[in-house]
């Protein structure tokens, strides 16, 4: 059999291993590819930084200087001022709204996607594998093609307008479901739970004890992934909401920037630097959650990509 | 009071002795790991009843909804399917899901292979200011899509955009991203500016499980950079690379939300139909067309869910054979 590749032993069965090891961290880095990757960041981040500028700008600015450099006269703190302020503070509430519909929608999206992960992976029941397929089967079916009809359904229920209009519906995430299930099939053993049953803890206490526990990374990642989803939500809440004091904060700047618009796209637009220099304000509070919990969704990402 | 003492202790015993002791009973193999009982449908039960009720009735509705029509004399009258013979010829719709198909075919395939090309720049380990980089390209998938297209909407505007700005200072003739010939091109750079970095993600973090001794084995072999891309990376991406296609297919085919937001500084070029969603959005709200959009958004939701099953299908046989 000489086909079978002697590879693997070949490296098992290396004296001593330390050389390769030691080759691979001295390895050398490559100019080339880091000089075209950075010029692959700076497609990501110029448009950024063009809004970074912009913020700093009045609407005259924004027209007569380059987009690209700050103006000679920078104004960020009066364009912060004039968001939070326009309309009585209607900013203000679109930020919290934002942030409540996010945060209430991933801890519950997370929860119950790590309970019926767990429940999916861990015990044996009537129909099992049939419902976990069905969820499984409607990982497919888009959020945004499932709007218009939980818009027809909630409006004839009497939920149209209404905060919940836009947190239940996001609790149920399917993908979250299927992640949980690998994730909890792996990161809790079965040995332990029955130690814990032996030692006489209830089903409950276990899930919330020990299993919760070990979920943690998968569920860190569920909440993320739910929490950008809710905050980055446009379809949903733009056909659920009139009010604009319960409007989030994408539907909010959508309006203000129609409003830009139709005021005439012209120098004398007032709305322009608000529009601006709010989106600035929406996207901080998320690329600071990204990156401070990088290690959670990186692993939990792995395990959903893995698996399949 | 028993638990936290309990849960240490068991926590520091740790993983494979207990397993191998339990496993080798006979009792536990012929029935495999998992536990019946009552618990077990409670875990699900929040889960499923949710589904049930935000899933599955919306859709049932929607289905109800589409067999009906509202007609000025009678009301509302069962017809059938009817709504669906009149949306399959619908010229607007089709040419709705036309587009978005091209959009598909044009931007999906770009959006992964940048994706694909940075995750193995990434994990190859010849990088400088890697972790800086990976970042940096992540972080617009942070950045609302909303407000990703306002951004985007202004930088390729004819009066402050920067490349207008360039153009003008250069006495060049100013790209019109914004009309009829470019628009779709301008709405794939943005869906890939939000998106590659979390697709390179997906795959990045794939190919940090490839277990080293592989790689240790294959340059003992000689294998240089690319052929350890080859015979060893792409395998191990199969499973990470369908599920962001899989992924991309259910997000192109809904687009919305960026021609919905460059439709107010384009409204000449970006019609109420332009997609598909967007179409069945006006026709809900200011077509007032209640049961023709319950049908077109069932349709659509249809459509994604054929387009998904025929990409799983063809990457399984491509794998089978």
């Amino acid at each position: 059999m000489t086909t079978m590749t002697p590879a693997p032993t070949v490296a098992s069965t290396v004296p001593d291993p330390r050389p390769i090891s030691h080759a691979r961290r001295r390895r050398t880095r490559s100019t080339p590819l880091t000089i075209a990757m950075l010029a692959a960041l700076a497609y990501f981040l110029l448009p950024l930084f063009w809004l970074l500028v912009a913020s700093t700008k009045s609407t005259q600015d924004l027209f007569n200087s380059f987009g690209l450099w700050f103006s000679r006269t920078p104004q960020l703190l009066a364009n912060i001022r004039a968001t939070f302020t326009q309309d009585d503070g209607v900013f203000v509430h679109w930020l919290l709204n934002t942030a409540v519909y996010a945060v209430v929608s991933a801890l519950g999206a997370a929860l119950l996607a790590a309970a019926a992960g767990y429940g999916f992976a861990k015990f044996r029941f009537r129909g099992d594998r049939a419902a976990f397929n069905l969820v499984l089967g409607a990982i497919m079916v888009p959020a945004t093609a499932l709007a218009i009809p939980t818009y027809l359904l909630f409006a004839k229920v009497g939920l149209v307008n209404t905060p919940w209009a836009i947190i239940l519906p996001s609790l149920v995430n399917p993908f979250g479901l299927y992640l949980m299930r690998v994730y909890a099939a792996d990161a809790v053993p079965d040995s332990l739970l029955e130690a814990a049953r032996i030692d006489g803890a209830g089903e409950a206490r276990i899930f919330f004890r020990i299993a919760l526990r070990l979920l943690a990374p998968g569920l860190v990642t569920v909440l993320l992934f739910t929490l950008v989803a809710t905050w980055n939500n446009y379809f949903l809440p733009l056909i659920m909401l009139n009010d604009p004091n319960l409007y989030p904060i994408t539907v909010g700047l959508s309006s203000w920037a129609a409003q830009a618009q139709n005021g005439g796209a012209g120098a004398s637009s007032d709305m322009l630097p608000l529009v601006v220099t709010g989106s600035l304000i929406s996207i901080v509070p998320l690329v600071i959650a990204f990156l401070l919990l990088q290690r959670y969704w990186q692993s939990g990402l792995a395990t959903g990509s893995v698996k399949q | 009071m028993a638990s936290p003492k309990f849960s240490t202790v068991a926590l520091e015993q740790g993983v494979p002795p207990p397993t191998a002791a339990y496993a080798r009973k006979p009792r536990r193999a012929h029935m495999p790991r998992r536990r019946s009982g009552a618990a077990g449908p409670l875990f699900v039960a929040p889960f499923l009843i949710l589904f049930l009720l935000l899933f599955l009735a919306p859709l049932g509705y929607a289905a109800y909804l589409s067999l009906f029509q509202q007609r000025l004399i009678g009301g509302t009258v069962f017809v059938g399917l009817d709504n669906y013979v009149t949306a399959l010829k619908d010229p607007l719709l089709l040419h709705g899901v036309g587009r978005v198909a091209l959009f598909f075919v044009i931007q999906v395939p770009l959006m992964l292979l940048l994706a694909l090309l940075f995750a193995l720049a990434l994990d190859s380990g010849l990088l400088r200011l890697a972790r800086v980089i990976r970042l940096g390209i992540f972080v617009p998938y942070a950045v609302p899509s909303v407000v990703a297209a306002l951004m985007w909407g202004y930088l390729y505007g004819p009066d402050f955009g920067p490349f207008a700005q360039l153009s003008r200072n250069l006495d060049l003739p100013a790209p019109h991203f914004l009309s009829d010939g470019w628009m779709l091109g301008s709405l794939a750079n943005i869906v890939t500016w939000e998106f590659v970095g979390y697709n390179m993600i997906i795959l990045y973090a794939a190919l940090r499980t490839v277990p080293q001794d592989l790689y240790e084995a294959a340059a003992m072999d000689g294998a240089g950079a690319w052929r350890v891309a080859w015979s060893i990376k792409l395998p191990a991406l199969r499973p990470a690379l369908l599920l962001t296609l899989l992924f991309s297919v259910i997000g192109s085919f809904q687009l919305f939300n960026e021609p919905s937001l460059l439709m107010k500084i384009a409204p000449d070029v970006i019609s109420s139909s332009y997609t598909a969603n967007l179409y069945a959005y006006s026709l809900a709200f200011t077509g007032n067309q209640v049961n023709y959009a319950a049908t077109v958004s069932f349709l659509l939701g249809l459509v994604i869910v054929i387009a998904s099953y025929a990409v799983l299908l063809t990457a399984n046989r491509r794998r089978a054979t």
